[in-house]
């Protein structure tokens, strides 16, 4: 069992790696660029193996919190330890742990081919090996071609590439990644996510992936870690993290949401006029409801009990392919977002949701 | 897209600048080059090569072209020595500071080129700072010779007045090399030294190289320094072609001189470009 840390807000974050040994923790770490804090309080566990992606916004902190792993920046507090070792006391050319920059970083002056083997030949390893696994390297990342050419002369998704075979090559025992897709175009990236991922299985070396794209978090990621302002929102499995989001910042984060925020009186959350059961004690709560559990309704169709309904008219129709999302704007001033598989024109809508569909979510602190 | 009449007159200018103060100044001087002078002192329009034949065999003209070379090249060394760590520091380590001390590297380069001369001649001269406070402190006991009208003195003066020139443009390579390359480097592993030989010197390259050439090519056409402060060992090839064309009088001598000057200093500015297209990477 990984430990459980309580945040500033007072809300329990599980922040172990499910299971095995952790590989890197850690440990209440903060940062601050003068007045600015940009990260508070920071404890998370990689595990071995494991691809773990910190999400967030820009500014929240999370390439801070990369370049505080791979020794660019000191922690003002905090520690960070790997194999129980402590790794914040060493200069970045003495951690195990290797990175691929979001800009790729290549050197200008070498070739392909020099650029991977930079790491080994400053670690003196003997020049057979270092050619012998160079090839290796290129091969794996389908580069062999190119190993002459200088970096300026292939193109970003083939940097990208050798950028990754660079790092990679030294068998670090941890993989940075600083939004390394995001300069590349839409086809193109969704390609390398799924690249980059099978990859990884391959090697089996943890990979920790700096994001603010949720739908490649979602994609790629075992665990997701959302950062929002420097403090950790939520750490947990894609499914879980859109299924179960901790606050109202998670749900609007990850994927659309209906955020209701009601009023708990014995036992019965109300909403403007809509009502149902929860566990909660009284006062107020927030729910987040996701487009896809809010069905239309067929007329003449019985209510099952407990079943929340509610009459609206349709604003606005978003068609996405497989399918459309619809804006409802309930008799009461409520706005709904429902996603459907198909439905005829119409103006008036009866739609419903189901109470355990309803999860409750706390609201994120606020901050400045 | 632009009239002619506006193209001509924005061509016109610059083309008739570099033709009267440029080309014609050159083409007389390569006229010269091959005329003579008579014993009563007039400018003989005869095509010959003696003037070049005596460039090559009088020893005290190719002594002082090696001389004057000689000094350049410790010119251009110590420029670099100095200036390059000094503009490694600035732009790596300085922080803060940086802007405030890339002008105090600057200020001299304001300050009259005569001024400075002349600071070293009060410095170095038999009743200078130096001398004084050596014999202030019982190190010598009478004033040191070598300091003042030597190439000596030639070496440090131009090193000081060239240094900012080497320092210029190695600053620029270094402020051009991207950060994260140099992390890049750390997070593979290198340690800070290896760090700076397989990167940061490499890209600098093209810095070093424009250094190295302005701190030479500015010394060797050099006439002050050696006239203030060289005496005669330190004599410099700008001297003698000053002495030709003013109290010796033989405008062709010295323009043959000039011309291979010229050539010497042009071959070298295309080597070095040469050099810098090679090193750099954008």
């Amino acid at each position: 069992m990984g430990s459980t840390i309580v945040s500033a807000g007072g809300s329990r974050i599980d922040s172990s790696a499910a299971g095995a040994a952790p590989l890197l923790t850690i440990r209440n770490v903060a940062k601050q660029f003068g007045k600015n804090v940009v990260l508070r309080d920071i404890s998370l566990d990689v595990a071995e193996g494991e691809f773990l992606t910190i999400l967030g916004e820009s500014g929240s902190g999370k390439t801070t919190l990369l370049r505080i792993i791979a020794g660019f920046e000191n922690a003002d507090s905090g520690e960070l330890s790997m194999n129980g070792e402590r790794l914040d006391k060493l200069p970045p050319y003495k951690r195990k742990v290797n990175t691929v920059f979001q800009s790729y970083a290549l050197f200008p002056h070498l070739t392909v081919e020099e650029n991977v083997g930079y790491g080994l030949r400053v670690a003196r390893v003997p020049a057979a090996e270092v050619a012998s696994r160079v090839e290796q390297a290129l091969t794996r990342v389908r580069m062999t071609a190119h190993a002459k050419a200088k970096p300026g002369k292939i193109s970003g998704g083939q940097q990208q590439r050798v950028a990754l075979a660079r790092a990679l090559v030294n068998r670090p025992k941890l993989l940075l990644l600083d939004e390394p897709l995001s300069a590349l175009d839409a086809n193109l990236r969704r390609q390398m996510q799924v690249e980059l991922k099978s990859l990884q299985r391959e090697v089996g070396i943890s990979f920790v992936f700096v994001t603010h794209d949720q739908e490649e978090a979602m994609v790629m990621s075992d665990r997701i870690a959302l950062l929002r302002m420097g403090e950790l929102e939520q750490v947990a499995t894609p499914r879980e993290i859109y299924s179960r989001p901790a606050t109202a910042y998670t749900a609007q984060f990850i994927g659309h949401t209906n955020l209701l925020r009601a009023e708990v009186r014995g036992g019965r959350a109300h909403c403007e006029s809509l009502s149902w059961g929860v566990g909660l004690p009284d006062g107020r709560a927030a729910f987040s409801v996701r487009p896809e559990d809010v069905r239309v309704v067929e007329a003449g169709e019985p209510s099952v009990d407990g079943v929340v309904r509610f009459r609206g008219k349709v604003q606005h129709r978003a068609f996405h392919g497989a399918t459309e999302l619809v804006r409802v704007l309930a008799g009461d001033g409520l706005v709904f977002s429902l996603r459907t598989t198909g439905m005829d024109a119409r103006e008036e809508v009866e739609c419903e949701f189901s109470p355990k569909d309803a999860v409750p979510v706390r609201d994120s602190a606020e901050r400045s | 897209m632009f009239s002619r009449a506006y193209r001509i007159a924005i061509t016109v200018p610059p083309l008739a600048w570099v033709t009267i103060f440029l080309l014609v100044p050159y083409l007389l001087m390569f006229c010269f080059s091959f005329w003579s002078v008579s014993p009563a002192q007039t400018i003989v329009h005869s095509w010959a090569l003696d003037n070049y034949k005596q460039l090559f065999t009088k020893d005290v003209y190719w002594e002082t072209l090696l001389r004057s070379m000689w000094i350049a090249v410790r010119v251009m060394v110590f420029s670099l020595a100095l200036g390059y760590p000094l503009a490694y520091f600035l732009s790596f380590y300085a922080g803060k500071r940086k802007d405030l001390l890339y002008q105090i590297v600057i200020i001299p380069l304001w300050v009259s080129y005569l001024v400075r001369a002349y600071a070293w001649k009060t410095i170095l001269g038999s009743d200078g700072v130096l001398n004084t406070l050596l014999q202030y402190v019982h190190l010598t006991r009478h004033p040191l010779d070598f300091l003042l009208y030597s190439p000596f003195a030639v070496v440090l003066t131009l090193t000081h007045i060239y240094t900012p020139f080497a320092f210029l443009p190695i600053y620029a390579a270094l402020e051009h090399i991207p950060r994260n390359l140099v992390e890049a480097s750390n997070d593979l592993g290198a340690s800070p030294a290896q760090t700076f030989w397989r990167v940061v010197f490499p890209l600098s390259i093209p810095g070093v190289v424009a250094g190295a050439t302005f701190a030479f090519v500015l010394s060797l056409g050099d006439f002050l320094a050696p006239l203030l402060l060289g005496g005669p060992s330190g004599i410099m090839i700008s001297n003698i072609v000053v002495t030709l064309f003013g109290a010796a009088y033989n405008w062709p001598l010295g323009a043959a001189i000039s011309l291979c000057m010229l050539v010497l200093v042009v071959s070298l500015l295309f080597l070095s470009e040469r050099l810098e297209k090679k090193w750099s990477f954008s």
